[in-house]
């Protein structure tokens, strides 16, 4: 009785704090929180999550990915043409556009953001993902309001690189600051909250011809305890969460339930790998299993990937396969199925390589007990969860687990540096839906080629079949023959395992009933990625 | 004027090994170097190479030292790479907060604390002594962020966390050491004789027990300080706890050596304080 | 009060009993995972109920008091014995042993120790087991926990020296380490009571808060600490009163051993 007197209790002050307290904090500002201080307002450096909310609500781009129906829209460029092999394209841009400060915006301004995003010296990320080789990046301004970007060699996705590229004012005095989005950085109080302004030049209108954004301004405040936002938005302080856990959706849901959103599997993945550095201070015996491609279907086929989707996550996830996710409609090999859980067969493929399991404890040919380590990062209580879940499956079939939780500086010392591990659980935060962008995962010579990074030569014949399938893909525009490609780099990957992927999460967002036109997407920025057309409920009433 | 050239070297000297200490710890410590920048998908091998090769270029821990130290005569005391401002105008934006936090906790720490031991021990009741020991118990054992959290569901200011962490402490040695002296002859002559407990109190027990007391006045700065660190970071309280530990994760050696000596300059100056008044108390009273 | 004390004592007793008999009073394995049923209510067959992956909360909480209890009075005395020895030796040798030391003693309170502890973590092999981390963890915590009591110990026993029974020992011939043991040291036992007594939860919770670092009780093995972690989520304003069971007890015990130890009759 006591606790359902608690639970109507909350209940009741959710929809007393959303009905009667929103907008708590003054006229038409949207409020909503990131986790820290943004690293940089120069939007070409970008490379942390904070700093890139930033550089989308200011930023003007000249095509966007409507992260709705993952299609390209005009934004400041009316329309492009990328050329028959891919090396340029040419952009025809919006006329009588100015910066936030007045500044008038042409071709001169395109042709300069592109100058130093292509700088080599800058080491931008959004750079680097339009390096397809060495060499100039060069510009012609083919008149005030067109130009034309061309690479020494072909892009592929070329178009949609450049939803993340906001463009510089290459005349104006405030420099970065100066934006064409529909909002600049008006208060920035380090390590507190950041003020936004509405853009008074923003170029867009809507149907009515009344200039957006809607919304005058916007207070980011800097929070990094989740549970505190999460108090936060049911008293009405902020308007939205961009990402909950599981379990919060679920608690959200059971007492307001128009207030969370599943907006189906996201791009995000969780995985485990082995570390396969031939280098690695490691027992020989344990580099051989780990290169053992049986032992890692072993080990896959002994997780229960339905009960961690079902436990950890609370229902919003779902097994994974490999390294595109089924969000990803048009990437993803949809002939491929998650790996079932089957101890057995886990007993078969370790028999294959000569591991037997005597009085529950699993040994290989030379005797040692099966015992490694699993690191992870700590403060993720979902990877903390997954990672106790695991330890239980890989139990079963006689291997110990130890799981060791790290600080992230920690961690990544480990897996970059001194190699130092056995096995990682990490996860993969995918914001590009062109498997292109997982170019320095999947080339054995690359540094973000995890399991065993900086080859000087593939180590093995699936990797080197995988380096050949992605430079392929890479330097041809047919997407037929990319999808064949990436096709058949999943079905590889499936096969070998280097990634023991486990669940695609859900995109779970909770947005206040007072914030209209909302429609949450599993593309990041899943609640604000139509900043410019949300509004308040109260706002549109008052307007009426 | 010895005294206090000798107390001033000391402070110096301390606040310099303490600056070099951390410097070292922060070091050496493993993720020391390392950007999670690296762990980016779209970076280009040229592009994590850039970024190896700045962190590989940072000094040892003496020689980063040096070079600080003579940057820190000259008043620069350098940028966060934490929050990416300068570390002056971050110490200065911030210091009031943590004042504010720190003197709040230790004023209401000590009014709880004291005055519950000075109750327990004065009225010599069972039931009074075991509620407040009770009392001490219970808050010791809650852990900071639930408090926090609690705080943050009744809207009341995170900083008063930081007096629920003292008031235990300040409770459990006030009582040992008021006990104690509520136990002398001298004590029990002025009870004999009919004095009331307030007076007792103030002229005859608290004068005795003034060193202890004014060493745990000394230590709970060192507590409030220690406990600011997870309260401003769970409250979002934009004071110097939040910035030591953002500055502790994100390996900030510059902002990390400065907080340290912060932090030894302030207890090094609480505790000689009260060393300071207790040899003259004890000068006074021979 | 003598009844207090006495049922404080009983409590103890029952409650270390309990806990060293865990193996046949669980109603299942601290580690099974129920997944099934993950955060059940209380129940015949899980008299918690179960936490988020479907554990027995009860096997848990009597394991992990097997571990807190054996483990964190451990450091606590490892903590309290430095800074006896430490903070007594100062205050005994006055001059400039004490300045020497009561310096050193301000300066590791101002340390960040935490990169001590990373560095620990980093040392340690990664397949160290469960207990063996946990009982490095809290032997860490009893090395860096002495600070704050020394300093105290060292004003009290300043304060001792200058007694007159001090007078007389020394004037008996006792000297050195023979008068600290024999006559300051046990006119410090409610102090270093005290520190005991304070630094048994504060070590416990330290404990669930150094996972973090990669120290700390690690999965399976459950502790106090890790148990009442369970409250820090937004969650626990829905929550059941027996998750609380962990702090209850850590409460309880915490209480009782004030109660069962403490030897001033203040009471009238």
């Amino acid at each position: 009785m006591g606790l359902r007197r608690h639970r109507f209790c909350f209940a009741l002050s959710l929809l007393l704090a959303t009905v009667l307290c929103s907008p708590l904090h003054g006229q038409n500002q949207l409020r909503f929180c990131i986790g820290a201080q943004p690293t940089t307002f120069d939007p070409l450096l970008v490379a942390d999550g904070p700093s890139e909310t930033v550089r989308y609500l200011t930023g003007g781009v000249l095509v966007r990915l409507d992260r709705s129906s993952q299609q390209l829209v005009p934004e400041l460029a009316t329309s492009w043409t990328i050329n028959r092999t891919g090396h340029a394209i040419t952009f025809e841009l919006r006329q009588n556009v100015r910066f936030s400060d007045g500044t008038p915006f042409d071709a001169r301004d395109v042709a300069y953001t592109m100058e130093r995003l292509m700088d080599p010296n800058l080491h931008s990320p959004t750079g680097d993902a339009f390096r397809s080789s060495d060499g100039k990046v060069t510009t012609t301004i083919d008149g005030e309001y067109r130009i034309t970007i061309t690479f020494p060699a072909p892009v592929v996705g070329l178009d949609q690189l450049f939803d993340q590229v906001a463009i510089l004012s290459a005349r104006s005095p405030r420099k970065e600051m100066a934006v064409l989005g529909p909002y600049y950085v008006e208060e920035n109080k380090a390590g507190s909250y950041l003020l936004l302004k509405r853009n008074p030049s923003y170029w867009k209108h809507d149907a009515a011809g009344r200039q957006l954004p809607y919304i005058d301004s916007i207070r980011l405040d800097i929070q990094q305890n989740r549970d505190v936002e999460l108090l936060r938005l049911v008293r009405g302080e902020i308007d939205f969460i961009n990402s909950l856990t599981g379990q919060q959706f679920d608690q959200l849901k059971s007492t307001a339930p128009q207030v969370a959103f599943d907006a189906g599997v996201s791009l995000d993945s969780e995985q485990i790998w082995f570390n396969q550095v031939p280098a690695a201070p490691l027992p020989g015996y344990k580099k051989a299993w780990f290169a053992s491609t049986r032992f890692r279907r072993a080990v896959s086929s002994a997780i229960h990937r339905d009960d961690l989707a079902r436990v950890v996550f609370h229902g919003h996830a779902q097994p994974a396969l490999s390294l595109i996710s089924p969000a990803n409609k048009f990437w993803f090999n949809a002939r491929l199925q998650p790996h079932a859980y089957d101890s057995k067969a886990a007993l078969q493929w370790l028999a294959q390589d000569g591991f037997r399991l005597e009085n529950g404890v699993l040994r290989d040919s030379g005797g040692h007990e099966v015992e490694f380590s699993l690191i992870t990062n700590a403060g993720n209580k979902e990877r903390e969860l997954m990672a106790a879940m695991i330890q239980q499956d890989l139990g079963a079939i006689g291997i110990r687990l130890n799981v060791v939780t790290l600080d992230f500086p920690s961690l990544i010392e480990r897996i970059t540096r001194s190699f130092n591990y056995e096995a990682c659980l990490l996860g993969f935060v995918n914001d590009e839906l062109d498997p292109n962008a997982q170019m320095t995962v999947w080339l054995s010579s690359a540094d973000n080629h995890q399991w065993n990074p900086n080859q000087k030569s593939p180590a093995t014949a699936w990797e080197a079949e995988i380096d050949r399938l992605m430079r392929e893909q890479a330097s041809t525009l047919d997407l037929k023959k990319r999808k064949q490609a990436i096709d058949r780099v999943q079905e590889i990957v499936w096969e070998q395992e280097p990634f023991i992927y486990l669940v695609n999460k859900h995109a779970l967002s909770a947005v206040s009933p007072n914030l209209h036109n909302v429609h949450p997407a599993v593309l990041r920025p899943q609640v604000y990625w139509n900043i410019e057309e949300l509004s308040f409920a109260t706002e549109i009433a008052r307007n009426r | 004027m010895d005294i206090v050239a000798k107390f001033a070297a000391r402070l110096i000297l301390l606040i310099f090994v303490g600056g070099l200490l951390a410097a070292t710890l922060a070091r050496t410590s493993p993720g020391y170097g390392v950007d999670e920048e690296e762990l980016d998908a779209r970076l280009k091998a040229e592009s994590i190479q850039a970024l190896r090769t700045v962190q590989a270029k940072a000094p040892d821990a003496v020689t980063f030292y040096c070079r600080y130290m003579s940057r820190l005569i000259r008043g620069d005391l350098g940028v966060s790479i934490a929050l990416h401002e300068p570390i002056r105008k971050l110490i200065a934006e911030r210091s009031p907060e943590t004042l504010k936090s720190v003197g709040l906790a230790l004023i209401l720490g000590w009014m709880t604390g004291l005055g519950l031991a000075a109750a327990s021990v004065m009225t010599r009741s069972a039931w009074m002594d075991t509620g407040a020991s009770l009392l001490a118990a219970a808050v010791l054992c809650i852990p900071v962020a639930v408090l926090a959290l609690f705080c943050a569901m009744t809207r009341t200011p995170g900083r008063l966390v930081i007096a629920v962490v003292v008031f235990p402490k300040v409770f459990k040695y006030a009582r040992t050491i008021l006990v104690r002296s509520f136990d002398l002859p001298h004590v029990l002559m002025a009870r004999a004789k009919g004095l009331g407990p307030g007076r007792i109190l103030l002229r005859h027990i608290l004068p005795v027990a003034a060193p202890q007391l004014l060493a745990l006045a000394a230590i709970s700065v060192s507590i409030a300080i220690t406990a600011a660190i997870p309260v401003e970071s769970l409250c979002d309280i934009p004071g110097i706890g939040q910035l030591a530990w953002k500055a502790a994760l994100s390996r900030d050696l510059e902002l990390l050596v400065i907080l340290t000596m912060i932090v030894t300059c302030i207890t090094l100056l609480a505790n000689c304080s009260a060393e300071l008044l207790s040899g003259r108390r004890q000068g006074v009273n021979a | 009060m003598k009844r207090v004390r006495l049922a404080a004592i009983l409590f103890l007793v029952l409650i270390t009993g309990t806990a060293f008999s865990a193996g046949f009073v669980a109603p299942a394995s601290y580690a099974r995972q129920f997944r099934d049923i993950p955060d059940a209510s209380a129940s015949r067959q899980h008299p918690l109920g179960t936490d988020d992956l479907g554990r027995d909360r009860l096997s848990r909480v009597l394991v992990g008091t097997r571990i807190s209890l054996l483990l964190a009075p451990a450091a606590a005395l490892l903590s309290t014995a430095l800074a006896a020895l430490i903070g007594g030796v100062a205050g005994l040798a006055g001059g400039w042993v004490r300045t020497v030391v009561m310096s050193a003693t301000d300066l590791f309170l101002s340390l960040p120790w935490l990169f001590l502890l990373l560095t620990v973590r980093a040392f340690l092999p990664l397949n160290t087991s469960p207990l063996l981390s946990v009982v490095i963890t809290f032997a860490i915590l009893g090395c860096l926990g002495w600070a704050g009591a020394a300093r105290i110990i060292c004003a009290d026993a300043r304060e001792l020296c200058g007694s007159e029974f001090i007078l007389s020992a020394r004037a008996s011939g006792s000297h050195g380490i023979h008068l600290l043991r024999r006559h300051i040291l046990p006119n410090l036992q409610p102090i270093l009571f005290a520190q005991f007594w304070i630094s048994i939860p504060v070590f416990i919770l330290t404990e669930a808060n150094l996972g973090i670092l990669g120290l700390g009780v690690a999965e399976p093995l459950p502790s106090w600490g890790n148990l009442i972690r369970e409250l820090e989520g937004f969650t626990v304003t829905s929550a059941p009163f027996w998750i609380f069971v962990p702090l209850i007890l850590l409460i309880l015990t915490v209480s009782c051993f004030q109660l069962a130890l403490q030897k001033e009759d203040l009471w009238a």
